[in-house]
């Protein structure tokens, strides 16, 4: 475990530097940014902006200063928004949270029913058209489905709210309202994102379920009389799992960036808007903020898998680690 | 959803109704109700007097009033200052405040919060010609404001709407911090305009109620608006038309509108002088410092021949932007649609290519060009000019800049020879024009200063007399002369003025529609 963590420590190092260079690299700064917000602003607004910000200093002082500060748990304050970057990350964080583990949880569920039914009746009608539907999740441009999702549930048939999180003229309705009015929000967005790994898992666990309805234990757990639905669900379906899992925990940092995608296409006010907003702005404190950030979440994310998997295959807890 | 949202509001116009006894004003409209408005941006902070820009503008002229406005055409109108008159010699403007005007605290605006006010859009507003001449503001009394000047100033009056010159309270400003950077441009916002902020959450909403001690009796009549954040010009397109928003302003991507005008239920107009004042026009510029063929006036004419503005008006805008000749909007009074126009001329452009000393090599090209270009929104603009300039054998190549700041740092820094943009002229020329002409203004770095490095004596001297001339007529008459000159030198290639619209639902009365549009205050919408 110990080893995990200085690994963790070493790979958040890396974020922060590597990024920190990246963004110093391309092109134009804040002062640039701030002058086209603003549609104009002289030399002496623009010298101004570059002191009050300390991009006046050389290179290697501004990351030593930056990651001083990191050290000590500040990340500094944005430029662009004027505001602290920890109270912004705290702002938006749980819309992310709450998307992303949403549509992993969208994913694994369906796409599990999906993978066993199918897995059934290898060559039925239903295992074709799931074949068919994991591949136009896969294949499909997160944002485009994004939209045809909403023009279809938003436009034609208004079932679904077009963008946000919250109906903002609940602001004073029960809590209960509140939760429910972003569940509401939150179903398109969600699926989108689930979309994409929908498909993996679904073919994934079809694959697992077939070689292991094939293996000698399930002829001997029909042999002795077991039912059906046990056989499936008992037996094979959780030792169909763990590639699955893995797989999950795998892609929790392509969850993570394709929330970029769908957060922008729903307007859903999380890390991914703002990390668009603040690239775009050459932001640096809060770019290199939400990265720490989103570093943070994809590294809890592999040990959330790794706990899960311990729980579902008594192989790896026997293993030690 | 909107069911219960509409089964809402109309409970609540009810109740409005009932308490009030019938509330109908004067132009018929009616009192309460929450409007729903979509905008594009989440604005840096909410003050207008130290960040421009559309996004402050569009929440910060509800929160702030200004002096004066202008809500429907180029004529100034009382706001907070009920009269005003300017001196013969034209170097002492007085304002004569409203009485009785409070801030949202309660505490009176009076006229040392005006010259608080230019003071502080004086040092920190990027526009530095806005109030550039005034020396001093005096306060004889609380209601007068006398604003002395080191020469006449002719664009004051303009610099003095909500957009502009918003009046910020002095006793919480002034406090000692950094303006730019004060907690009350984001939170607890003091103002003086029809509304208050309620809330301000990033990338989601601002909400806003209705000061119920406006200085306006009876308005506004709006009781909340709220403004819903939603960046993806395709999803506030469904949201305008099923309903969900209200209205939008800026709206500007030419599929989207020509949709949004056949959506029933919704207009979608930017007739008349809208948005004149913000005056955003589309050009293709040209450094005109540069060595190579751009250089060259006979090029740049050139090049303005046989790019055809037409086909780039109604092909590549599908018709929904006006054509600009000029660097001055054309809904602006000193427009001046007289000029050369470099109509498509193909053999034109050929003449002057070889008259310039180009002429066509072996394989039909004359010389290489590049074009940049900032935005996805103008990317066909610059894919359309290479075909287009390949038939009089100019080989363009096409650098694309993957954000903003990428090509601001190239064409700031003069490192192009040709690029497309956009430039707002923000109501008068001496604010929004003069810095792309003006030989003092070229500023190596600095995005939108005279980055074409075009230098005219004439042209310095024709902006310094028409800066601080009096007489309109006048004005307008040595503005007529820089346009041509403009026109003839060719340092941009004007084509288009953009397609700005508002776009509001059928239940608006009084939509935004004016000079300023959506970026003034709202005080006279109401809900039908």
């Amino acid at each position: 475990m110990a080893v995990r963590a200085g690994y963790a420590l070493a790979l958040l190092l890396a974020v922060v530097v590597l990024n920190f260079t990246l963004i110093h690299i391309a092109p134009g700064d804040i002062a640039d940014t701030i002058a086209g917000d603003m549609g104009g602003a002289t030399e002496e607004v623009m010298a101004q902006i570059r002191a009050d910000y300390g991009l006046d200093k050389s290179f290697a002082v501004q990351l030593g200063i930056y990651l001083g500060n990191v050290v000590r748990l500040d990340f500094g304050y944005s430029f662009f928004f004027n505001t602290p970057v920890t109270s912004l990350i705290a702002e938006r964080l749980p819309a992310t949270l709450l998307l992303v583990f949403t549509a992993q949880i969208f994913a694994l569920v369906i796409g599990v029913i999906l993978g066993v039914i199918s897995a059934r009746r290898p060559d039925g009608l239903l295992s074709h058209f799931v074949t068919l539907l994991a591949l136009f999740g896969y294949s499909a441009p997160v944002f485009w489905t994004g939209i045809m999702l909403l023009i279809g549930l938003s436009l034609m048939l208004p079932l679904f709210p077009v963008a946000g999180m919250i109906d903002v003229t609940l602001i004073d309705a029960p809590l209960w309202r509140q939760y429910l009015s972003v569940a509401h929000h939150l179903f398109l967005p969600a699926l989108t994102l689930a979309s994409i790994f929908l498909a993996l898992y679904s073919r994934l666990c079809r694959a697992s379920m077939l070689e292991v309805l094939g293996a000698d234990y399930i002829r001997t757990a029909r042999a002795k009389g077991l039912s059906e639905r046990d056989t499936v669900y008992r037996h094979a379906l959780k030792n169909s799992l763990g590639p699955v899992v893995t797989l999950a925990g795998l892609q929790f940092s392509a969850v993570v960036s394709g929330a970029v995608l769908v957060e922008t296409v729903f307007s859903w006010p999380g890390l991914g808007t703002l990390a668009l907003q603040s690239i775009l702005a050459r932001d640096t404190p809060t770019i290199l903020g939400i990265l720490f950030f989103s570093a943070l979440v994809v590294i809890v994310g592999n040990l959330l898998t790794d706990l899960v998997l311990r729980l579902i295959d008594p192989r790896i807890r026997a293993g030690g680690g | 959803m909107m069911k219960r949202f509409v089964a809402a509001s109309s409970a609540l116009a009810m109740a409005v109704a009932l308490q009030a006894g019938a509330a109908f004003a004067d132009d018929g409209a009616k009192r309460g109700g929450t409007l729903i408005w979509a905008v594009q941006n989440t604005p840096r902070h909410l003050n207008p007097a130290v960040q421009s820009g559309i996004a402050t503008g569009e929440p910060g002229n509800q929160l702030f009033a200004a002096p004066l406005r202008y809500d429907e055409d180029w004529t100034p109108q009382p706001y907070l200052a009920e009269s005003w008159n300017t001196s013969a010699d034209g170097l002492t403007v007085t304002l004569n405040l409203v009485k009785g005007a409070t801030f949202h605290d309660g505490t009176p605006i009076t006229s040392s919060d005006v010259a608080f006010s230019i003071r502080t859009v004086q040092e920190n507003h990027p526009f530095k010609t806005m109030f550039a001449p005034v020396d001093s503001v005096e306060t004889p009394d609380d209601h007068t404001a006398v604003i002395k000047l080191s020469k006449p100033h002719p664009a004051l009056l303009l610099a003095m709407s909500s957009q502009l010159l918003p009046i910020i309270p002095e006793h919480v400003y002034g406090d000692g911090q950094d303006p730019k950077t004060h907690p009350a441009n984001s939170e607890n916002v003091v103002g003086s305009g029809p509304f208050k902020l309620v809330e301000f959450k990033r990338d989601q909403h601002i909400i806003l109620e209705r000061n119920d001690d406006f200085f306006i009796e009876g308005r506004p009549y709006l009781d909340k608006v709220v403004m819903r954040i939603i960046k993806d010009g395709a999803a506030r397109t469904i949201a305008l038309e099923n309903g969900e928003a209200h209205l939008s302003g800026f709206e500007q991507n030419p599929r989207d509108i020509n949709r949004l005008k056949k959506a029933s239920g919704v207009t979608a107009t930017s007739d008349g002088v809208a948005y004149a004042a913000i005056g955003p026009i589309a050009w293709l510029a040209f450094n005109t410092a540069s060595d190579g063929p751009t250089g060259n006036k006979k090029v740049r004419q050139a090049i303005a021949y046989a790019v055809d503005r037409d086909f780039v008006n109604k092909a590549i805008m599908l018709g929904t932007s006006t054509p600009a000749l000029t660097g001055i909007h054309p809904g602006s009074p000193f427009y001046e649609p007289n000029v050369e126009t470099y109509d498509l001329d193909l053999d034109k452009a050929n003449a002057l290519l070889d008259e310039a000393g180009y002429p066509r090599g072996g394989d039909g090209t004359r010389f290489k060009l590049m074009v940049d270009y900032g935005w996805a929104g103008i990317k066909a603009q610059a894919e359309y000019i290479k075909p287009q300039l390949k038939k009089v054998g100019i080989d363009v190549e096409i650098r694309s800049s993957p954000d903003f700041p990428t090509w601001a740092k190239r064409v700031g820094g003069h490192d192009f020879e040709m690029t497309w943009d956009v430039v707002f002229n923000w109501g008068d020329p001496v604010i929004g024009v003069h810095r792309t002409y003006s030989s003092s203004n070229i500023k190596k770095g600095v995005i939108w200063s005279n980055t074409q490095s075009y230098a005219n004596p004439r042209v310095d001297e024709l902006m310094e007399m028409a800066g601080s001339e009096t007489d309109p007529a006048k004005r307008k008459a040595l503005y007529s002369e820089f346009q041509k000159i403009i026109a003839e030198d060719v340092p941009v290639y004007h084509t288009y003025a953009l397609p700005y619209h508002t776009v509001y639902s059928d239940k608006i009365g009084n939509p935004p529609v004016g000079i300023w549009a959506t970026v003034s205050p709202l005080d006279r919408v109401y809900l039908k």
